[in-house]
């Protein structure tokens, strides 16, 4: 099957990933080719199969509700690009001005 | 005699009975490493102060009489896709280029606590996602049998890191056949056991319903040595098995009279070079001289098994990978220069992060499993894909009431050129053929050397096992190793003294 490039622009947006013009088309070629070949799957009748999510046969697994230790504040935040020693700091959410 | 020339068995014991130091014996393979990396690049990162600490602290607990533990003064290295406090963890990305995880994955620690020295974290596919380990953000593995081809992937690091006798043991992770493949390439033994046996809380996620942690080594025999202290139940991951952990090393020596081994004729179809197909037949021989049944198998849906795999694995990866978004933890993209078109700052920033981040593979997958599971195509793609997931589930569990094992090839070829599929990701797709299906079903395998082609590469014979069979396949990759020589042999490189 067939992407266009437009699919796959939108691909891009919901998979939040920049991609330019140029890996637009290779992009869209390759996925294309991709999907094309595990299309293969609808030749067979899996019309009274169930899908199998997990591979074993594991029921809920259930714990005490208990607290524990957890990772501290300072832990936390130790690898984040940008905080404050409290929050994660991130850009404006909502319209398109301002960056942190 | 040199640290390098012991089994990891051998080499526990040495340091328990006081023959060899724990530093004498790290030194030894760090000293290797920084002789022959150079021109392997199977290491990310090598933590010389620390594990000499390490073995130091070993050796004078074990001289003040205090309890050491079962994996005392062994080195190990660690694919980089394994949390590690005291080492950077990258999954070979830029997006985690430096990162320091807050806490240590399970298996890590677990190697601590039986007193194994963890000398560096290994080279990778970026996030496992490859078989050749070309998609390192960090530079491809050569393989230490021929330095211009790959060593497989995407625990290529690993693998090669044991082949050259840079470290005993290692830690990989195999999704759809990233312990077995490279393991085949490179002449080695490599273990994926059973999804559940062991902990995967700390294994960087690529695809959850898949993704297992096993042991590579020279041979089952140090296979089963490193099981023991990693498998069993761990409360910190829910899909973890709670079930009895059964001593891996002492059942190895029973022989294998009557146990049943399934052939597949599917297995030696057009695509497999005949020299591998020769080896692999040879291995069967061997397998019916020790006594084993060997019995002609049918798995109906084989052939499905890439395309299932090549959505299953995507659309989990692309869930999981929505947590690299710039603010927790990894690579952001710098402010400024916009482009435009996006509807807040926010995103731009999430799209640029992820852009610079993410290698080409990575974002092949995030973009393939993002399209199976959106509108529209979510049934036709995901959840026929997990339908027939069930239905070769079903194939192995129908085999597995009529054999015990089931043998074939590891890989349809032995290591091929570096650059030579990276032009077409679909043919670097095919070479999980006789790896995934054991990923989707669940269940066990081992992969180890069965020969060479004339040109001297090493060629891998798998077995697949029902679910919590790890004591059966190690039992019978070792009885087949005390038969053959296939596993002794080193690469050319290896012999070097260092």
């Amino acid at each position: 099957m067939a992407l266009s490039k437009n699919d796959v622009a939108k691909v891009g947006l919901l998979a939040r990933l920049a991609l330019s013009d140029a890996e637009l088309d290779t992009m869209t070629r390759e996925l294309s080719s991709i999907v094309g070949f595990v299309g293969q799957l609808e030749k067979i009748d899996t019309s009274a199969v169930e899908p199998l999510a997990h591979p074993l046969d594991t029921q809920n697994v259930f714990r005490e509700d208990v607290p524990r230790p957890s990772l501290s504040t300072a832990e936390a935040l130790q690898s984040s690009p940008r905080h404050d020693g409290e929050c994660f700091l991130v850009p404006a959410v909502l319209g398109d001005t301002g960056s942190a | 005699m040199q640290p390098s020339d012991l089994s990891a068995v051998d080499l526990v014991n040495a340091v328990r009975q006081g023959d060899l130091t724990a530093v004498r014996c790290t030194e030894a393979y760090l000293d290797r490493i920084a002789a022959l990396d150079g021109s392997i690049n199977a290491f990310l990162s090598v933590d010389r102060e620390g594990s000499l600490r390490t073995a130091a602290s070993i050796d004078e607990r074990r001289k003040a009489g205090k309890p050491i533990g079962p994996l005392a003064g062994l080195p190990v290295a660690v694919k980089d896709a394994l949390c590690t406090t005291d080492q950077p963890t990258t999954c070979a990305s830029k997006m985690l280029a430096g990162f320091r995880p807050p806490y240590d994955a399970e298996v890590v620690a677990r190697l601590r606590a039986a007193d194994a020295v963890i000398v560096g974290k290994t080279n990778m596919d970026e996030f496992a996602m490859g078989g050749s380990n070309e998609n390192s953000a960090f530079g491809p593995v050569h393989n230490p049998w021929d330095l211009a081809r790959t060593p497989g992937g995407s625990s290529g690091g690993s693998a090669a890191a044991v082949a050259a006798d840079m470290a005993p043991v290692a830690i990989g992770s195999d999704t759809g056949g990233s312990i077995r493949q490279p393991a085949g390439l490179c002449g080695i033994t490599g273990l994926k056991p059973t999804y559940g046996r062991v902990s995967r809380r700390g294994l960087v996620a690529f695809a959850s319903s898949l993704d297992q942690i096993g042991p590579m080594a020279r041979s089952a025999a140090d296979c089963a040595l490193i099981l023991s202290s990693i498998a069993g139940h761990d409360p910190g991951d829910a899909t973890s098995l709670d079930a009895p952990v059964p001593s891996y090393t002492a059942d190895l020596e029973r022989p294998l009279e009557g146990v049943r081994i399934g052939r597949v004729a599917a297995h030696f179809g057009a695509g497999v070079d005949p020299e591998v197909a020769h080896a692999v037949e040879e291995a069967f021989a061997a397998f019916r001289a020790a006594g084993a049944i060997i019995k002609e198998i049918d798995l109906p849906h084989a052939d499905a098994g890439v395309a299932t795999y090549y959505l299953v694995a995507p659309c989990e990866a692309s869930s999981n990978l929505a947590r690299y978004d710039g603010a927790h933890y990894g690579h952001r993209a710098e402010p400024g220069k916009t482009s435009g078109g996006f509807e807040s700052a926010l995103v731009e920033m999430y799209c640029r992060s992820r852009a610079e981040g993410f290698g080409p593979e990575v974002k092949r997958r995030i973009m393939l499993g993002t399209y199976a599971l959106s509108a529209g195509y979510y049934d036709a793609y995901y959840a026929k894909a997990l339908r027939v997931r069930r239905l070769i589930r079903q194939d192995y569990l129908d085999a597995f009431a009529e054999v015990d094992l089931i043998g074939g090839p590891v890989s349809a070829t032995a290591a091929f050129k570096l650059g030579e599929k990276t032009g077409d990701p679909l043919s670097m797709y095919l070479v999980d053929l006789y790896t995934v299906g054991t990923n989707l079903a669940g269940v066990g395998g081992i992969s180890f050397p069965c020969g060479f082609t004339k040109s001297g590469l090493p060629i891998g014979f798998q077995l697949q096992g029902p679910a919590l069979a790890e004591q059966l396949l190690l039992r019978a990759a070792d009885r087949y190793q005390h038969l053959t020589d296939w596993h002794l042999r080193r690469p050319a490189i290896a012999a070097q003294r260092c």
